[in-house]
C-alpha cells in the first residue's frame, strides 16, 4: 500500500444504488471512503465517486436536496469516477430527459443501450494501459456512450463500444468495476487519476 | 456461465439498493411514480389492498398492460407471477420484464413446489418469514430476497416480525461450530451449502429488500434500520390522499433513513396515508404470508 493512501478520503455520493460496494472496494486497496448525502459531506472529501443505480432517482435526490449545484462546483476541481448512472450524470449529454448531467466528460450517454435486463451480460475486458490480466466486467442495463469528443481516451473497448473512458480528473466505466472482487480499475483511479494531478 | 449469469441478476438488485419500488397498475401511476424518484416499478392489475378486497383468484397481469407500462417508463418493469406458476414467469420473461416477483399476493399455483428459478435469464424476487423459506427460494434460484410482511394491510408488524426474525436466525448460525451446521440444516429444512455460507459471512448471499405493509415515510426508515436494503410499496403510495408527495417521501426517506431531523421534514403534510388493517381483522385463511413455504 503506497504510505499516500493513507491521507486519502473518498466521497462515494450515497443518495441511491452501489455505494456500498465501491465504499467496499476502496476498503480492499486500505483507503478510507465516507458516504456524501449533505453539502456538509462534501467538505471532506479528496476526491469523489458516483456509483451505479438508477439515473433518475439519483438527478431527482440530488435536486430535491440541494446537492446538484455544491457537487456541481466540487466536480470541477475534484477527481471523479462515475460508473453506469454515475457516468451517464458526469456526461454532456444524455438522450433521455428525465436525467439531468453535470457536463464533466465529452460524450452522449444513451441509457439503457443494450436493452432490458435479459440483454445484461459479462465479459473479460483487456485493458492494457491499467490491468495485466482481463478484468471480469458486469454489464446491467448498461449505457452507450457515443459522440465522444477528440480529447477523451479510451481505456477499454467491448465489441465496437468504448466503455472505459477518461478526460482529465474524470473516469467513466459503462459497466460496475464495484460489483467485482477485483479493484484493479478503483486502483487506477487512485493512483492515475488521484494521485497524479496532486 | 452459471456463475455469471447469476451475478448479472444479483448486480441488477444492487443497482436497486437504496431505493423504493412501487406497485402500478397503468402508465399513469408508474410516471408519477418515476418522476417521484422510484429505482423501479412493480405492474400488476390491483394493487394487493383491493386484490384483498375484491376476492376471487389473482393471477399475472395481462401483457399489453405491462407493455404499456415498460413503454411509460425508463425505470425496470416487475411483474408478479403466480407461486409455482412456471408459464406465467415464462410469458413474463418473453414481455423481458426486468425482474419476475414470484408472489404470495396473487393465489398460488402450487402448493408443494416453487419455480425452478435457475432455468430463466430473468431475475427472480421472493417473498420469506424467516431464513430458512428465504435460503431455499435461493437455492431455487432467487436473486433477491424480500420480508413477505402483510400485503395490504398498511400494517408495518409482519414485515417487522420477518426481518428481525432473519436478522436473529442469521446471528444464530454465527455463532455455531461446523460441526453443527448440518445438523441445523436438517432442521431448518434449507440447503446446507447456503446455511454455510451464511454462517460464515453473517448475511444472505442476496439482497435483502422489505415488503408487505409499508405505509410511510418512518415504516421505510424503520425497515432500512432494520437491515432492509430498499423498499417495496404497495397499496400504501396508491391508497393514500396524495400519493405523488407520499411516494417523493418515502423515496427520500430510504436514503436519509438514519436522519431523525431530515425524516421529521419529510414526513410532514402528507394528508393522511392508507387506512390499513390490523392483523386481527384478517381471517387466518386469507394471510398472504402464508402462502408459499
Amino acid at each position: 500500500m503506497r504510505p499516500e493512501y493513507k491521507e486519502l478520503v473518498i466521497g462515494v455520493v450515497a443518495m441511491q444504488g452501489s455505494f456500498a460496494k465501491h465504499a467496499h472496494s476502496m476498503g480492499k486497496l486500505g483507503i478510507t471512503s465516507r458516504a456524501v448525502r449533505t453539502a456538509e459531506d462534501l467538505k471532506l472529501v479528496d476526491a469523489l465517486i458516483l456509483p451505479g443505480g438508477e439515473s433518475t432517482t439519483m438527478t431527482l435526490l440530488l435536486e430535491n436536496e440541494g446537492l446538484w449545484e455544491p457537487l456541481n462546483d466540487m466536480l470541477d476541481t475534484l477527481p471523479v469516477f462515475g460508473t453506469c448512472a454515475g457516468a451517464i450524470l458526469l456526461g454532456n449529454q444524455i438522450d433521455d430527459e428525465r436525467v439531468h448531467c453535470f457536463n464533466k466528460i465529452d460524450y452522449l450517454a444513451e441509457r439503457n443501450a443494450y436493452g432490458r435486463q435479459i440483454e445484461s451480460f459479462t465479459t473479460a475486458l483487456v485493458m492494457p494501459k491499467i490491468v495485466d490480466h482481463d478484468f471480469h466486467a458486469i454489464f446491467i442495463r448498461a449505457p452507450k456512450f457515443k459522440d465522444i469528443g477528440p480529447t477523451v481516451s479510451s481505456l477499454a473497448v467491448f465489441g465496437t463500444q468504448h466503455v472505459l473512458l477518461r478526460q482529465k480528473n474524470v473516469l467513466a466505466a459503462s459497466f460496475h468495476p464495484e460489483l467485482t472482487n477485483d479493484p484493479a480499475i478503483h486502483k487506477y483511479f487512485v493512483d492515475n487519476v488521484i494521485l497524479n494531478s496532486r | 456461465m452459471t456463475e455469471n449469469l447469476f451475478e448479472v441478476k444479483t448486480g441488477l438488485a444492487e443497482m436497486l439498493k437504496g431505493g423504493v419500488i412501487m406497485d402500478v397498475t397503468n402508465p399513469k401511476e408508474a410516471e408519477i411514480a418515476e418522476k417521484a424518484g422510484a429505482v423501479a416499478v412493480m405492474a400488476l392489475e390491483r394493487i394487493p389492498a383491493d386484490i384483498r378486497k375484491d376476492g376471487g383468484i389473482a393471477r399475472a397481469s395481462d401483457p399489453n398492460m405491462i407493455k404499456e407500462i415498460q413503454k411509460a417508463v425508463s425505470i425496470p418493469v416487475m411483474a408478479k407471477c403466480r407461486i409455482g406458476h412456471f408459464a406465467e414467469a415464462q410469458i413474463l420473461e418473453a414481455l423481458e420484464v426486468d425482474y419476475i416477483d414470484e408472489s404470495e399476493v396473487l393465489t398460488p399455483a402450487d402448493e408443494s413446489n416453487h419455480i425452478w428459478k435457475h432455468d430463466f435469464k430473468t431475475p427472480f424476487v421472493c417473498g420469506a418469514t424467516n431464513l430458512a423459506e428465504a435460503l431455499r427460494r435461493i437455492g431455487e434460484g432467487a436473486a433477491l430476497i424480500r420480508t413477505k410482511g402483510e400485503p395490504g394491510t398498511g400494517n408495518i408488524v409482519e414485515a417487522v416480525r420477518h426481518m428481525r426474525t432473519i436478522n436473529m436466525e442469521m446471528a444464530q448460525l454465527s455463532t455455531l461450530r461446523t460441526d453443527e451446521l448440518m445438523s441445523i440444516a436438517k432442521k431448518m429444512g434449507a440447503p446446507f451449502h447456503l446455511i454455510v455460507q451464511v454462517a460464515e459471512t453473517g448475511h444472505l448471499p442476496v439482497p435483502n429488500f422489505s415488503a408487505g405493509g409499508i405505509a410511510t415515510p418512518a415504516d421505510a426508515a424503520l425497515m432500512m434500520q432494520l437491515g432492509a436494503e430498499s423498499i417495496f410499496v404497495g397499496s400504501g403510495i396508491f391508497k393514500s390522499e396524495d400519493p405523488a408527495s407520499r411516494a417523493k417521501a418515502i423515496v427520500q426517506a430510504a436514503t436519509f433513513y438514519n436522519d431523525p431531523e431530515k425524516l421529521a421534514a419529510i414526513s410532514a403534510g402528507l394528508g393522511s396515508a392508507m387506512k390499513g388493517l390490523d392483523m386481527s381483522e384478517i381471517a387466518p385463511e386469507d394471510r398472504m404470508q402464508d402462502r408459499g413455504w
